[in-house]
């Protein structure tokens, strides 16, 4: 690992965490510890039909129970909201189900308490009855399924390109993104030969170990929102809509995040607490059971069936990918994960001709939004599973056959955007090299079988668009941070810390962070696919070149010389006659951007910046079980320069055992669009038993023109290429391959048995 | 609801309270006693941050109902860093940056406390085995265990 430490210090110093201690004790504030005086609790009663028209919901038994406060339906929320309907993308989201129900798992109904058992074992007497209609569950179907989720398109306004969906019908396709580069159809007419493949991904969870957790403490004119959020300015603005008051009326705070991973955005159970408060007229938190999780958010499923034109030096001179996203029931961010995501689905090659068809789907499952990668990782498990395919039936090294290919600096991707401060190349060729690519390969004795795999992937910055932050110098010369970052697990309050500290020639751990506060923290976008480092860190850095700026303009209106060294206290003292006083120094960053052409897909600026990452792997493949063994993981990224090495690098593992998890073994289990498997018995998340016995991770030297010093987002990018290095060492074990995941033993064995002639039968 | 007092030892000093016999652990530690350190997260005893010691034996805080810590000995993790200077496992989980979000983090102190009490020099395979009842979505495995290393070495100086 390379580190530069920065002049002042600060920047590139493995600074401990700012809540270190804090954490250690138990001591850490979380929305889950709060509780306010004659607060009231929520219990969630839940649709358990996929799709259906509610005909009869009697609450009367709930809301006879000793103890309960009152019973909530849609009808009572609409007395408070009357357009109760929310999501980023479209408004199509009721807070409590209206009419109908679109999935299992949806609320319909809530018990309020003050004891949360009394609320609980309320809810279990509501009883719902619902005429059945019918439900389309996969991907493929929805596209032209008569089964129709929602009966019209309602796109939030918010972004351009989703415009021309409104008022549509008899459609689930909640968008359709298209890109068209170059003469695809000529390429592939004069190819010497074509590839095609079909790859599918499963549908997963974020499983925060913190789960989802809202309280809103609302009066008649104002409300304030204890949420565990990762997108609290987003909150607030979605809230002040439903209520149409002004956005000073609704404050939005949060504390720290029991793990975020994209669950905990835009807007979950905010919209909710709200109304019952306005209801109950009291404090109301609502704090969902890890069941209740597989209700709420997940990650995508995918089919990608993915088709490249190959010359015969090996270049691939054209590619179409058709991209099919499962959204489930509500489009949360499905549609923009669908565009942001959809553009980079040809891979960090350089293809001259490349088309790209990519879908939002509705469908009957519990919604699906972002979980860190944004639709990354499902993308970069097809294009890499079949560039590893194209290689081997070339009888072209893989390693080799990349670099052939290789998106390199300089060059435009299919976008038509120019690539820079992309170290696609650097990364790859470190990889290699860690891995001894060269070397030959211990292939294994008996029936344990040994395979070894890379892959690469890429992703855009999704979200150009805007942070500010503040930074207060107080009359004693300590300072004080606002920024609306949430820190949920990914160190950006030290990271921030950091950057101010080296504006202001300060220790990091001196600085104070202030949670986000909408009251008091200025606007930022959101925490979430990786823009933070980038656009928070950019603010930051200019309030605190605001702050420089004004104690160099303070000094000088004492009279003082430039680079005077008298302490901030004394220059503070001098002005005021006293200890008084306050700087602030502010700063808003939005980055250039230029958004596609709504019918070619092109732009000549895609993203402010781009995230690199490759994985390899070495494996053991038990052949009489399908077991597989990860023995070594090693993972190589472009962070830019990193702020905090050590933090950069914990994310990195993170990311990467977090991905591991999602190829080897989870997987949410479905009967009739019920989930099977709610809970941590049955939904398996990697523990320590599922480590890699050796796991590497490194940053290649780097430099992100436009960033904080230097600095990029690095959260996600070491989930691109687990999953598909993972199937290509399967691969060049035993000789099969894995178009699905998860990679599970009894899916290896299968295909281990199917490609010997002797196939096991049905599951 | 069956109420019941209950009368233990907390953190070191006497306690009491008057609770309902469903009540979990952690519950009465959160709603009673403000001790938040110990959580629930799973409630079902699999994913280790609810972790509470009873009579110096860690214990899912989630399932263990209240009144079986009538006349115990519980500790929680805030029993550790109540001084000026934090236990030298909390404190190579600091070098060691060995959490993320910190929520299961609790758990993992008081597991690998117990771990090093029952085996001061514990082997890398050995570690993952006796910690493999405590989750961390965050994925800090790699680093907890260079911290349980760590802790190790410091409680033998």
């Amino acid at each position: 690992m390379t580190t530069t430490i920065s002049p002042g210090g600060q920047v590139g110093r493995s600074v401990p965490r700012l809540e270190a201690r804090a954490k250690v004790t138990g001591r850490a504030e979380y929305v889950h510890n709060l509780r306010l005086p004659g607060m009231l609790y929520g219990k969630i009663f839940r649709s358990r039909t996929a799709h259906g028209r509610i005909r009869r919901l009697d609450v009367a038994a709930a809301r006879a129970m000793d103890g309960v406060h009152s019973v909530i339906t849609a009808e009572d929320v609409r007395r408070v909201i009357p357009d109760p309907y929310y999501g980023p993308a479209f408004h199509d989201q009721p807070i409590l189900a209206i009419d109908k129900v679109r999935y299992v798992g949806e609320p319909v109904a809530v018990v309020l308490a003050a004891d949360p058992h009394i609320a609980e074992a309320a809810a279990h007497l509501i009883v719902a009855e619902y005429d059945e209609l019918p439900a389309v569950f996969d991907e493929r179907e929805a596209m032209t399924s008569t089964a129709i989720v929602h009966e019209v398109l309602r796109p939030a306004g918010t972004f351009p390109d989703l415009k021309h969906l409104e008022g549509r019908t008899n459609t689930n396709i909640a968008l359709d993104f298209h890109l068209r580069q170059g003469d695809v159809d000529a390429a592939f007419a004069s190819a010497e030969q074509v590839f095609e493949h079909t790859f599918q991904t499963q549908q997963v969870l974020h499983v925060p170990l913190e789960p989802f957790v809202s309280l809103a403490d609302a009066t008649p004119s104002s409300v304030t929102i204890h949420t565990a959020s990762q997108s609290p300015s987003f909150v607030r603005i979605e809230i002040a809509r439903l209520l149409r008051w002004p956005e000073n009326r609704v404050r939005v705070k949060t504390l720290h995040l029991g793990g975020g991973f994209g669950a905990k955005l835009y807007i979950k159970l905010e919209a909710l607490v709200v109304a019952l408060s306005l209801l109950a007229r009291r404090p109301v938190k609502v704090a969902l059971s890890m069941e209740e999780q597989f209700y709420t958010i997940t990650k995508h499923a995918s089919t990608f069936r993915i088709k490249s034109a190959v010359a015969k030096d090996g270049r691939v001179t054209a590619r179409h990918c058709e991209v099919l996203w499962n959204g489930g029931a509500y489009a949360d961010i499905g549609p923009r994960v669908t565009q942001k995501s959809g553009f980079t689905a040809a891979g960090p090659y350089d293809i001259p001709a490349v088309s790209i068809d990519s879908y939002a789907l509705y469908t009957n499952l519990p919604p699906a939004g972002a979980l860190r990668g944004f639709g990354i990782p499902q993308l970069v498990w097809a294009y890499e599973s079949h560039t590893d395919l194209i290689a081997r039936a070339l009888a072209i090294d893989p390693l080799t056959f990349r670099r052939k290919n290789l998106l390199r600096n300089g060059r435009p991707q299919a976008t038509g955007t120019i690539m820079r401060d992309a170290e696609i190349e650097a990364v790859l060729e470190r990889l290699a090299a860690r891995l001894d690519w060269n070397r030959p390969f211990d292939r294994g004795a008996g029936a344990v079988k040994r395979g070894r795999g890379i892959a690469i992937g890429f992703k855009a910055s999704i979200a150009p668009t805007t942070s500010i932050a503040s930074v207060a110098i107080h009359a004693d010369g300590s300072c004080t941070l606002s920024c609306g970052t949430v820190d949920m697990g990914q160190g950006s309050d030290t990271a921030m810390a950091q950057i101010v500290a080296e504006v202001l020639n300060l220790e990091a751990e001196a600085i104070a962070v202030i949670h986000p506060d909408t009251d008091v923290t200025p606007y930022d976008m959101a925490t979430l696919g990786s823009r933070s480092t980038y656009h928070m860190g950019n603010a930051v850095r200019l309030a605190a070149e605001d702050a420089r700026d004004k104690i160099a303009a303070l000094a000088a209106s004492l009279g003082l010389p430039p680079g005077s060294n008298l302490s901030l206290a004394e220059l503070f003292r001098r002005k005021y006659g006293m200890q008084a006083g306050t700087i602030i120094g502010t700063g808003s960053f939005i980055p250039s951007y230029s958004p596609p052409d709504h019918s070619t897909g092109l732009t000549e600026n895609a993203t402010p910046f781009w995230m690199i990452g490759a994985t390899g792997v070495e494996l053991e493949v038990d052949t009489e079980t399908g077991h597989v063994r990860v023995t070594r993981l090693v993972n190589v990224a472009d962070a830019g320069r990193a702020i905090n090495p050590r933090i950069v690098e914990t994310q990195l593992s993170g990311a990467a055992i977090m991905q591991l998890g999602f190829t080897l073994f989870e997987r949410m289990n479905f009967d009739k669009g019920q989930v099977t498997n709610a809970s941590l018995a049955d939904y398996k998340i990697p523990g320590m038993h599922d480590l890699p016995l050796a796991i590497e991770s490194e940053f290649v030297p780097a430099e992100q023109q436009g960033g904080p010093f230097g600095a990029k987002g690095v959260g996600e990018s070491a989930t691109f290429g687990v999953s598909p290095a993972i199937a290509n060492a399967i691969h060049d074990a035993v000789g099969v391959r894995l178009t699905a995941l998860p990679l599970t033993p009894e899916a290896v064995y299968r295909a281990i048995r199917a490609a010997a002639g002797d196939p096991l039968g049905e599951e | 609801m069956n109420a019941r007092t209950i009368r233990f030892t907390l953190n070191g000093a006497p306690a009491s309270a008057e609770i309902g016999t469903h009540q979990s652990l952690v519950e009465v530690l959160q709603q009673r006693f403000d001790l938040f350190g110990a959580r629930e997260s799973c409630a079902q005893g699999l994913c280790g941050c609810c972790t509470v010691l009873v009579d110096g034996t860690a214990v899912s805080g989630c399932l263990f109902l209240a009144v079986f810590a009538d006349g115990a000995q519980v500790e929680t993790v805030e029993y550790l860093g109540a001084g000026e200077r934090l236990d030298p496992v909390q404190q190579a989980f600091i070098e060691a940056g060995a959490f993320q979000c910190g929520f299961c983090t609790p758990g993992f102190v008081l597991m690998t406390r117990q771990l090093l009490d029952e085996n001061p020099d514990p082997s890398d395979a050995e570690i993952g085995h006796y910690l493999s009842g405590n989750l961390c979505r965050c994925g800090t495995y790699p680093q907890i265990v260079e911290a349980v290393r760590l802790a190790a070495k410091k409680r033998k100086a």
